[in-house]
């Protein structure tokens, strides 16, 4: 639509402005372009390197498609390290905290954003505060609490505490809501909904959209978490993804195994990218309203 | 306060509300503020973990201010926040170039987004691959223009640079995206006035894109800087001792290697405050400087 009327009134402007648009378009295309390949190399030779063989990676100069392409060491990975136990618990912590998370969350923003109660917004900064205190300094006595009752090198201290809520995402959801009019939700209350009702039957349906973006976010969010596992788990088959892959780095490295290493970590990134390539409209679009709402 | 008549109705509401706040509440006293004050304790103890934690005083707070270590991984923590101003004025050309709305705009966004939703371990383990010194894909791309690539991660003049690179790389997208919202914004109106008035292009940039996305300015640079000081999982994928002379090693990584490497617990509570208090004077100026600098349109 917007397009639509810029269209409209380059139509109406001078023949040599119009010229002149043009061309810097065509350099802006080309300085994008460029861009777009620096930002995209690495990753691409990432993927490059996990279909060498190891002689290949070191022959100069590079070869950017392989002489013989082979997928051995996407087979190979899984009996390397314990990727396919990575791969689980990952998800078992993301979907975890994801799920039970965002429930808590949106119950709360729907609490905050619609409903009346003596201190709401104190309490409501109270829990922003906390946006205020850096991990690092949380870190260490978190840790000596989940050691204390034995959670150490089990998911747990992963978990739990997500599922108490995302104090973002109370926030997003309570911004989001407060575009929604009062008189449904009063509506529903004289029609005799209780207040779980209402939550469930109107406003989580209204919420949907936003819901599913802020999980999206979340979820990615925990995949690629690094500093929380690696405090936590010690034993390989109780690590997550993330650490499996860099312990990988750490042992085939010195062997020089490059192919396996980057077919690890291509394999650790793939999920998310897929996720992102399937809702880039969404997480684009939420990305974009936190930076204007921020 | 809204004076509001204790009916029957607004009670049971009220019941509902506090039901439904109760987990993050809970969740902030038993996740945020209790370990927040068992960290201020444990900073005045010797604690190691183990034994008792006895009451030293400020005795660790003094030892940090003389741990020269502490200052190099501060200095170190500081120098990688150079990357920042750069992804900036990079991130809002590029948010501009795209704002003309030419073709391939939305490939565009994707490719410069993929580094931003992809794993920091996975794009670590890829970029120290890359800065290998005789076979990284860095190194080898400057052979081409003639240059003699250092081995970037092994020498102590060229580790921070190179984790610099890799950082601005990694947000590029994430700053381009805000920016390009923010720009969207823009009522197109105000250009074309200012065109009406004589104004080039350089003037409407300057004048009026800049103060626009003043805020977005503003939001980027704060979240940048409390990321930034909390930098870790590079370090400690790409360089795991601290880099050459420790000259890699961020406050976060002294802090993790004083606590879950020497279990000098108290030692690095004291010192994670530190970087604490700093994270807050700094945000807490920023504001200040923002509030006086700005101005309000309409």
């Amino acid at each position: 639509m917007q397009l639509a009327l810029t269209r409209k009134k380059e139509n109406v402007e001078t023949m040599s402005v119009k010229k002149k648009d043009r061309i810097t378009d065509i350099f802006v295309f080309i300085f994008l372009t460029m861009g777009a390949i620096v930002m995209i190399a690495p990753l691409l030779w990432m993927v490059s390197t996990s279909l060498k063989s190891k002689d290949e990676v070191f022959s100069l100069p590079p070869v950017w498609i392989p002489t013989d392409i082979s997928f051995n060491k996407y087979f190979e990975i899984w009996n390397m390290g314990p990727l396919l136990s990575g791969i689980s618990n990952s998800l078992i912590v993301a979907l975890s905290v994801t799920i039970v998370g965002t429930f808590t969350s949106s119950l709360a923003a729907f609490a905050f954003a619609k409903l009346n109660f003596r201190g709401k917004n104190k309490i409501f900064l109270l829990l922003f505060a906390s946006v205020m205190i850096p991990y690092p300094v949380l870190m260490i006595p978190q840790f000596m609490m989940f050691s204390e009752i034995g959670w150490v090198d089990t998911l747990l201290p992963l978990i739990v505490p997500g599922l108490f809520g995302n104090i973002f995402m109370i926030f997003f959801l309570r911004q989001f809501l407060n575009s929604i009019p009062n008189s449904i939700i009063e509506a529903a209350k004289i029609d005799g909904c209780s207040y779980f009702q209402i939550f469930y039957k109107i406003v989580f349906p209204l919420i949907k959209p936003a819901v599913a973006a802020q999980l999206i976010l979340w979820f990615m969010a925990i995949w690629n978490d690094y500093l929380g596992p690696i405090l936590y788990l010690n034993s390989p088959e109780k690590q997550t993804l993330q650490l499996v892959i860099a312990n990988f780095n750490a042992s085939y490295a010195i062997q020089s195994d490059y192919p396996l290493i980057m077919a690890a970590s291509v394999v650790a990134l793939l999920p998310m990218l897929i996720v992102f390539m399937i809702f880039q409209k969404q997480i684009i679009e939420s990305i974009a309203i936190s930076g204007v709402k921020g | 306060m809204k004076t509001k008549p204790i009916s029957k109705l607004y009670r049971t509401e009220q019941r509902y509300a506090y039901l439904f706040v109760a987990a993050p509440v809970i969740g902030f006293f038993l996740f945020a503020l209790i370990p927040l004050m068992y960290s201020f304790y444990g900073a005045f103890t010797n604690w190691n973990g183990l034994g008792q934690m006895k009451f030293i005083g400020l005795k660790n707070f003094i030892n940090v201010f003389q741990d020269e270590y502490f200052y190099k991984a501060m200095y170190n923590t500081l120098f990688m926040m150079i990357g920042i101003p750069i992804g900036i004025v990079l991130a809002l050309l590029l948010a501009l170039a795209l704002n003309r709305g030419i073709f391939g705009t939305n490939t565009f966004r994707v490719i410069y987004y993929i580094p931003v939703i992809s794993s920091i371990a996975a794009v670590s383990i890829l970029w120290q691959w890359a800065y290998n010194g005789d076979y990284g894909l860095v190194n080898q791309f400057l052979d081409l223009i003639g240059i003699d690539g250092p081995n970037w991660l092994q020498n102590a003049n060229t580790v921070k640079p190179a984790l610099i690179v890799m950082a601005i790389w990694k947000g590029l997208g994430y700053t381009m995206l805000l920016y390009l919202a923010a720009l969207q914004s823009v009522p197109r109106s105000y250009y074309e006035a200012a065109k009406l008035d004589g104004a080039n292009a350089w003037h409407c940039f300057w004048y009026i894109t800049l103060p626009m996305v003043k805020p977005v300015t503003f939001f980027i640079i704060v979240t940048n800087i409390i990321g930034g000081a909390q930098i870790f999982t590079e370090i400690n994928v790409m360089t795991p001792t601290g880099g050459p002379e420790y000259s890699s090693a961020s406050a976060v990584f002294y802090i993790w290697q004083k606590s879950f490497g020497n279990f000098q617990l108290g030692y690095a509570s004291a010192m994670a405050l530190v970087l604490g208090l700093f994270i807050f004077i700094i945000t807490l100026f920023q504001f200040r400087m923002n509030e006086k600098s700005s101005f309000d349109l309409d």
